[in-house]
Formats: structure tokens, sequence, C-alpha cells
């Protein structure tokens, strides 16, 4: 193990392409799912072979269901984090900025923080059915806390000298958060962006499938009632590649944003240490 | 004496936030006529009844049960799977793209899934919850290995010391704050995942329970069944944390020895 990573660089250059070796890793996956229904290995009314899936995808692809579908599950993910995004740094610069707001509140939010937002589900039905207010009660609620306990580190993090001297040089309040307090908290933020856009999709499909709100997770929940086995698969497929394209935008959002910044600097010259 | 009075203060500021808005809930809801809404008092007093009576074990018991296999068996295999992915750069190399589109598909969609194979039984949800916690676990466990420091690496190779302790005293600690990482983030969808496949299809279990009184309107018993899953999800995570801190305490120790250089 040691051996490999010293002659990491020599090797890079000689062997197969991580990327391509990725992509290997890829295929030999969806032959599996090819091959195991096909020999029997499981039953295809279970799983039915890749190439019926990729069928009734490319089928779903075409209909108008599947596009109103992703668009539901896509707003009431867009709408529930931007929510949680803008009252988790309101709330956190407004809780962190001062070490009285944040001793009173410590112990009401790390009780309240591990509540599983599922808790809300049966609450969420009885005031709004399935309307796209139910998911975004579970989505805000589920993506707040990370977005509020990464403003509230980035917001300690300030430096006590760079606040002084903005205070001496006579900033108003707005101008200290936009200069001083946003910069050092920037960094902060944008990992709770990441684990709140994760955390924010989970919940949009959670609801779908135990409320019945509109989207891929309703979806995939009636075509299995319905038998459409491989329909089924088929969405289930696309949800990956949503939290996929959710994960790596989240990254590529972070690394544009903070290409100031010595974390990602560094990291992108491979020094991680 | 001195310390007592801070020890009573900081208790004090602890507790003023929470016994002010459970007293401003109680007050508001009092004598509240609204449905869904019923007074903390009627909503406390079902609890008490219901949920915290030899009644609840029915549905408590057979949930925390799922959970509890689930989740040691998603960290076991997340672990052991883990070790070996991260210690082998084209093992990893090939893997990883699947690993993180399989991290990727939101677990709840499992149960559908799961229901096929397994039908509706503990089974099915005990599989939702391995399927859904094991890859935070197995990713982290992954990273963790992976940047395992080099020259401790080659020391341990150096002495030839053998593979069970090589395991056991080098790369288990070494990764250990990865994992535990891995561990917290999936100890949360775990929970999640023992809720929803109750709620999804199922005969008992607190998500069951939880679903009836919605759907027959019962609704300080569903309120009950709210602030249950709450305590749960609160007594989880201060267990969590009672187990990290004793199992890494001598990495935070570190850590802060670290910094105040």
């Amino acid at each position: 193990m040691a051996a490999d990573t010293t002659n990491a660089p020599a090797k890079i250059e000689a062997g197969t392409p991580a990327w391509l070796r990725g992509l290997g890793g890829l295929a030999g996956f969806a032959l599996l799912l090819e091959i195991a229904p096909r020999v029997g290995l499981v039953s295809p009314y279970y799983l039915p072979p890749f190439s019926a899936i990729m069928v009734a995808l490319f089928h779903e692809l075409m209909s108008a269901t599947f596009w109103t579908a992703l668009s539901d599950t896509m707003r009431a993910w867009a709408l529930g984090l931007a929510i949680s995004l803008i009252a988790g740094v309101v709330v956190g610069i407004i809780i962190g900025s001062s070490s009285l707001l944040r001793t009173l509140t410590y112990s009401t939010i790390e009780f309240l923080r591990p509540i599983p937002s599922v808790a809300l589900i049966p609450l969420a039905v009885l005031l709004f059915g399935t309307k796209i207010e139910s998911t975004l009660i579970l989505v805000v609620y589920a993506s707040f806390w990370p977005v509020l306990i990464q403003v509230l580190y980035g917001v300690q993090d300030v430096d006590p000298v760079a606040r002084e001297t903005a205070r001496c040089y006579g900033l108003g309040t707005f101008a200290q958060i936009r200069y001083v307090i946003w910069p050092t908290m920037l960094p902060y933020l944008m990992t709770g962006v990441r684990l709140a856009a994760a955390v924010a999709l989970i919940l949009a499909i959670t609801s779908e499938i135990a409320i019945d709100t509109q989207g891929l997770g309703r979806e995939i929940s009636q075509t299995e009632s319905g038998g459409a086995v491989a329909i089924m698969y088929a969405y289930v497929i696309v949800t990956g590649i949503i939290g996929v394209i959710v994960n790596l935008g989240a990254r590529a959002l972070e690394r544009r944003l903070l290409s100031w910044h010595p974390s990602i600097r560094l990291d992108t010259a491979g020094a991680v240490r | 004496m001195n310390g007592a009075a801070v020890l009573v203060r900081r208790v004090a500021v602890l507790l003023a936030l929470p016994t002010a808005l459970i007293a401003t809930w109680w007050i508001t809801s009092a004598g509240s006529q609204s449905f869904y809404f019923p007074p903390l008092q009627t909503i406390l007093e079902t609890f008490v009844k219901l949920w915290l009576s030899p009644q609840a074990v029915p549905n408590v018991v057979p949930s925390l049960l799922r959970f509890a296999v689930g989740y040691f068996a998603a960290a076991f295999l997340g672990i052991a799977i883990g070790i070996p992915v991260g210690a082998s750069r084209h093992l990893r190399n090939t893997l990883e793209p699947l690993l993180e589109f399989l991290r990727a598909i939101p677990p709840p969609v499992l149960v559908p899934v799961l229901i096929l194979f397994a039908g509706i039984g503990d089974e099915m949800k005990t599989l939702v919850i391995v399927f859904g916690c094991i890859w935070p676990v197995l990713l982290n466990t992954v990273a963790g290995v992976r940047a395992l420091d080099e020259v401790l690496a080659e020391t341990v190779r150096s002495y030839r010391i053998g593979r069970f302790a090589r395991l056991w005293h080098f790369v288990l600690p070494g990764a250990s704050p990865q994992i535990f990482t891995g561990l917290r983030q999936s100890l949360s969808i775990g929970i999640i995942l023992m809720v929803v496949s109750e709620m999804f299809a199922a005969s008992n279990g607190i998500g069951f329970a939880l679903v009836q009184y919605q759907r027959t309107f019962a609704i300080p018993e569903m309120w009950g069944g709210i602030i249950l899953l709450g305590l749960i999800g609160i007594v989880l995570s201060l267990i969590f944390r009672a187990v990290e801190a004793w199992l890494l305490g001598w990495y935070y120790g570190l850590r802060r020895a670290q910094r105040a250089n």
C-alpha cells in the first residue's frame, strides 16, 4: 500500500488512467446487472436486465410524465434549499455575532438538530396534504441545520483584529458583514451548502415516496406497486444521476467561489496538508 | 463555593431558552380549540400514557431492533469493504465512480425496490437501513485509509508487523476519525429509513403507528409520536457522541495539543 503511494507519480503515466478504470468499474456493474437476471441469478421480474431498464428509461425520456416529475422534484429541492440557505445565513450571522445569543441558543440548537425531519411527515400531511408545502417543510427542516451550524462556526472564526480594525475605520454593520464576516464565513458556508444540497434531495424524494407529493419519488412508488419494474429502476437511476450532479455541482461551485481561498489553492496544487 | 456558582450559572444558561420555548408553547396552546394544535398538556398526557407504558413495546422495540441490526451491519460491511478499497489504488480508481453513484441515490427509493425482493417484513426494513447507511461509512473509510500517514506505513512495513496487528494497531485507529464522520452521517440516514420504511408498508413500528394516528385523526397521539421520534433522535446522537468521545478521545486530545502549539 505504501509502495503504491510513493511510486504513484511514475506509475500514473504508465498505467491505465484513473477515469478509464472508473468507467470500467461502472461498465462492469452494468454488465453484472445485465447478466444476473439473464442467467437466473435473480428473477428478471425483480431485476430486469440492464438493457431493458435502459430501454424503459429511453421511453420515459420521451414522455411528459417524466419531465413533469423531474421538474416537480427539482423545484421542491431548489425552493427548500434556497429557504434554508437564506434562513441559515441570516439566523447564523445574528446568533454568531453575539456571544450571549450563542451560549443561550446552544442547547436548543443541539436539541432540535438531531430530531429526524421525517417525524414531521404526519403533521405536514395534515396541514398541507400532498401539496408542495409538505415537501418544503421536510426539506427545509433537514437542510437548515447544516447551514446554520456551518455559518455559526464561520462567524466565530472571524479574526478579532480584522473585526476591530473594521470597527475602527467606522464600517457600518452591513459593510462589516460584507467585508469581514462574509469572506471568513464563505468556506464554512460552502461546506454547509454541500451537505444541505444532498440532504435536501434525499428529503424531497422521501416526501414524494412517503407522502405521495408530485415528483420522481412518487413515480418510483407507483411504478413499483403497478408492476412496471423496469420503469421503476429507470427512475432510480435518474435519482442517482441527479444526486451525482448535485454533489459535483456543489463541489464545482465551492471551488469557483473559493478560488481565492488557501484551502482550494493548496488542494489544486496537490499539497493537501 | 465559587465553582458551584459557576456550574449553576452554566446550567441556567443552557436551560433558559428551552424552558422559555416550552413554557411559551404550554401557555399559548393551553385551552387551544385548534384541531391540529392541541394543548401541550394534552399532548404530554397522551405521550406518557401511550409511549411511556408497556403499550408502546410492540411498536418501539421492533423499530429500534431493525435500526440497530441494520446500522451495525452497515457499519461492519462499510469498514470491511472500505479498508481494502482504500488500500489499493487500482481498486479505488475502479470503484470510486460506481460508489459515488450508488451513494448519490437517495436511500428512501430503496424502500420500493427492496419490497420487490424481500416483501414488507423485517428483512426489507433492515436491508433498507443497511443499503442506506453503508455508503457514508464505506466512502469515509476509503478516504481515511487513503490518507494514512505514509511514514507510519513505511515504519510498520519495515518492522514487518503482521497483517492483523497492522490492521488493529495502525489502519483502524488511523482511519477512525474519518470512519466516525461516516458513522455519524449514517446515523441520521438510518433513523430516516427506519421511519420511512415503516410508513410505507408495515404492520408494526413507530412510523407505522404514527401514520395510523394521522390517518385516524388521533392528533394528540400523533404529536406524542413526533415527540418520541425527536427524543429517539436526540438520545441516539448523545449515545453516539459518548462512544465517539470514548474511542476518539486520543485523537481530539492530540488535535487540541497541536493547536495549542
